[in-house]
C-alpha cells in the first residue's frame, strides 16, 4: 500500500468541503479525481501532499514517498531548462536529468532559458520535474493545463511507465488519458454537509 | 540545501536578480548625505558610523521581499514545502543566500563608502567588525518579516514596518561600536551584545520562520 486516506476531511478558508474521504492506492494503481470546480480537487491534492492539515481523518503514506505537482510548475524564468530540472533532481538526491528531458522531448530545450519557453513546453518541464524526483506516488493537479495533444499523449506515456514500474499517481483532470488502472473517483458524494448554526462564528475568527 | 544555496545565487546573479541594487542604493544614500548636510569635514566623520549603518540597513531591507515572494509567485515555494528539505533548513538557506548577495557585499563595500564621509581612520575597523557581526541578524531577522507577508499583496511595505522594528538593538549596538572605535574607547561590550544578537537571531528565528511559513501556505 502506497497511500491510504482514511475518513479525510479537508477545509478550504475555513469552510468545510469534503468528508469522510477514504481511498487506498497500491503499486501500479492511479485515480482520477473528477467533480465540478469548487468541489474541493485541489485541496485534497494539498492536504494529502501535506501543505495544509486535514480537518479529521489520516493520510497514510510512506514518508518521503509523495510528490506533489500544482497548478504552478516552480520553474525559474532566468536559469534554463537543464539548470531547472538539475536543481529539483538534486533537492530529491538525484543527478540524473537525461530520462526527463527524453520522456517530455526537453533535450532540444535544455539550454535555453526556461522564461522564453511556451505555456506548454513549460507545463513539459514542470511534468518532467515529477520523473526527476525518483518518488512512488504522485499527486497531480490539472496536470495537462496548456498542452497539446502529442504532449497530453507523451504525458499518458510518463504516467503509464511510472505505473508500470510500480509507482501510483492521484491525478485531478478532465481529460481521459486511457490510462491502465486508472479509476475514477467521482468526488460529489463527499460533498460535506452544511456546517451546524454552532459552528458560525469560526467562520469569522 | 547546497543546490538550493547555488540555486538562489545563480539567480540573483542573472537578469532582474536584484544583486547589486542594495549596494548601489547603499552607495545613493552615502553619496546624499553630504550633499544634506553640507561639506563639513568635522561634522561628516562625527555622523559617518550611524550613517553608513543606517545607510547598509536601509539598503539590506530594500531586497527581503524578494527571499519568498518569487518562490511564491511561481510555485516553487510549495513544491519545496514537499520536498525532502525541511522547512527550517530551507528558510536558513535563503537567509544565507539574502546575506551573501546583499550583507557581505554591503561589508565589503562599506570602507570605500567610509572614505567619502570621511570617518576617521581608527573607525575602520571596529565599522566593518560590526557590520560583519550585524548583517547577518539583518538577513535572518528580514527572512521572518518575508516569511510572515509572503502571499500578501503589497507586501513589502508591511514587510518594512514590521521589520524595521525588530532591527532596532542591531543597529543600537552596531552603531555604538562603531562610534566608540571612532572615539579611540573600547568597544568589547557592544561587540559582545551584536555578536550575542546575531547569534540569538540565527539560532532561533529560522524556527519561527519556518512555522509561520507552513502556516502561510495553507
Amino acid at each position: 500500500m502506497l497511500l491510504r486516506l482514511s475518513d479525510l476531511a479537508i477545509a478550504r478558508g475555513g469552510m468545510r468541503v469534503l468528508e469522510r474521504v477514504n481511498l487506498e492506492l497500491g503499486p501500479g494503481q492511479a485515480r482520477v479525481l473528477r467533480g465540478p470546480n469548487g468541489i474541493g480537487k485541489t485541496t485534497l491534492l494539498r492536504t494529502v501532499a501535506g501543505l495544509q492539515p486535514p480537518l479529521a481523518g489520516h493520510v497514510e503514506a510512506a514518508p518521503e514517498s509523495l510528490v506533489y505537482a500544482g497548478h504552478a510548475d516552480g520553474i525559474k524564468a532566468t536559469l534554463s531548462v537543464a539548470e531547472n530540472l538539475r536543481f529539483w533532481a538534486q533537492v530529491f538526491g538525484k543527478t540524473d536529468i537525461s530520462d526527463a528531458l527524453d520522456a517530455f522531448e526537453l533535450g532540444p530545450l535544455s539550454g535555453r532559458m526556461a522564461g522564453l519557453l511556451s505555456a506548454g513546453q513549460k507545463r513539459r518541464l514542470g511534468l518532467a520535474r515529477l520523473l526527476v524526483t525518483g518518488r512512488p506516488v504522485w499527486l497531480l493537479d490539472e496536470p495537462t493545463v496548456s498542452l497539446d495533444r502529442d504532449a497530453v499523449a507523451m504525458f499518458a506515456r510518463a504516467v503509464g511507465a511510472h505505473l508500470a514500474g510500480g509507482g501510483a499517481a492521484l491525478l485531478a483532470t478532465h481529460i481521459e488519458l486511457g490510462l491502465e488502472g486508472a479509476e475514477p473517483l467521482e468526488l460529489a458524494p463527499f460533498k460535506a454537509a452544511p456546517a451546524d448554526l454552532d459552528d458560525f462564528d469560526e467562520a469569522f475568527l | 540545501m547546497i543546490a538550493l544555496l547555488t540555486r538562489d545565487l545563480r539567480l540573483a546573479m542573472r537578469a532582474g536578480g536584484g544583486f547589486g541594487l542594495g549596494l548601489a542604493f547603499f552607495l545613493i544614500v552615502v553619496v546624499l548625505v553630504p550633499f544634506g548636510v553640507g561639506p563639513q569635514g568635522a561634522l561628516l566623520a562625527r555622523i559617518a558610523a550611524g550613517v553608513l549603518w543606517l545607510g547598509a540597513l536601509l539598503a539590506c531591507l530594500l531586497s527581503l521581499d524578494r527571499i519568498f515572494a518569487l518562490d511564491w509567485e511561481d510555485g516553487s515555494l510549495d513544491l519545496l514545502a514537499t520536498a525532502p528539505l525541511p522547512m527550517e533548513a530551507t528558510v536558513s538557506v535563503k537567509a544565507l543566500a539574502h546575506w551573501l548577495t546583499t550583507g557581505l557585499p554591503l561589508v565589503l563595500a562599506a570602507p570605500g563608502f567610509a572614505l567619502l564621509l570621511n570617518l576617521p581612520g581608527a573607525g575602520y575597523g571596529p565599522l566593518i567588525l560590526s557590520l560583519l557581526l550585524g548583517t547577518p541578524a539583518l538577513s535572518v531577522i528580514g527572512t521572518f518579516g518575508a516569511a510572515l507577508t509572503v502571499g500578501l499583496k503589497r507586501g513589502g511595505l508591511l514587510l518594512s514596518l514590521l521589520v524595521l522594528p525588530l532591527y532596532v538593538p542591531t543597529l543600537i549596538f552596531g552603531a555604538e561600536m562603531a562610534r566608540r572605535g571612532v572615539d579611540g574607547l573600547d568597544y568589547s561590550t557592544p561587540l559582545l551584545m551584536l555578536a550575542g544578537i546575531t547569534c540569538g537571531t540565527i539560532a532561533l528565528l529560522p524556527f519561527a520562520s519556518a512555522a509561520v511559513l507552513k502556516v502561510n501556505l495553507r
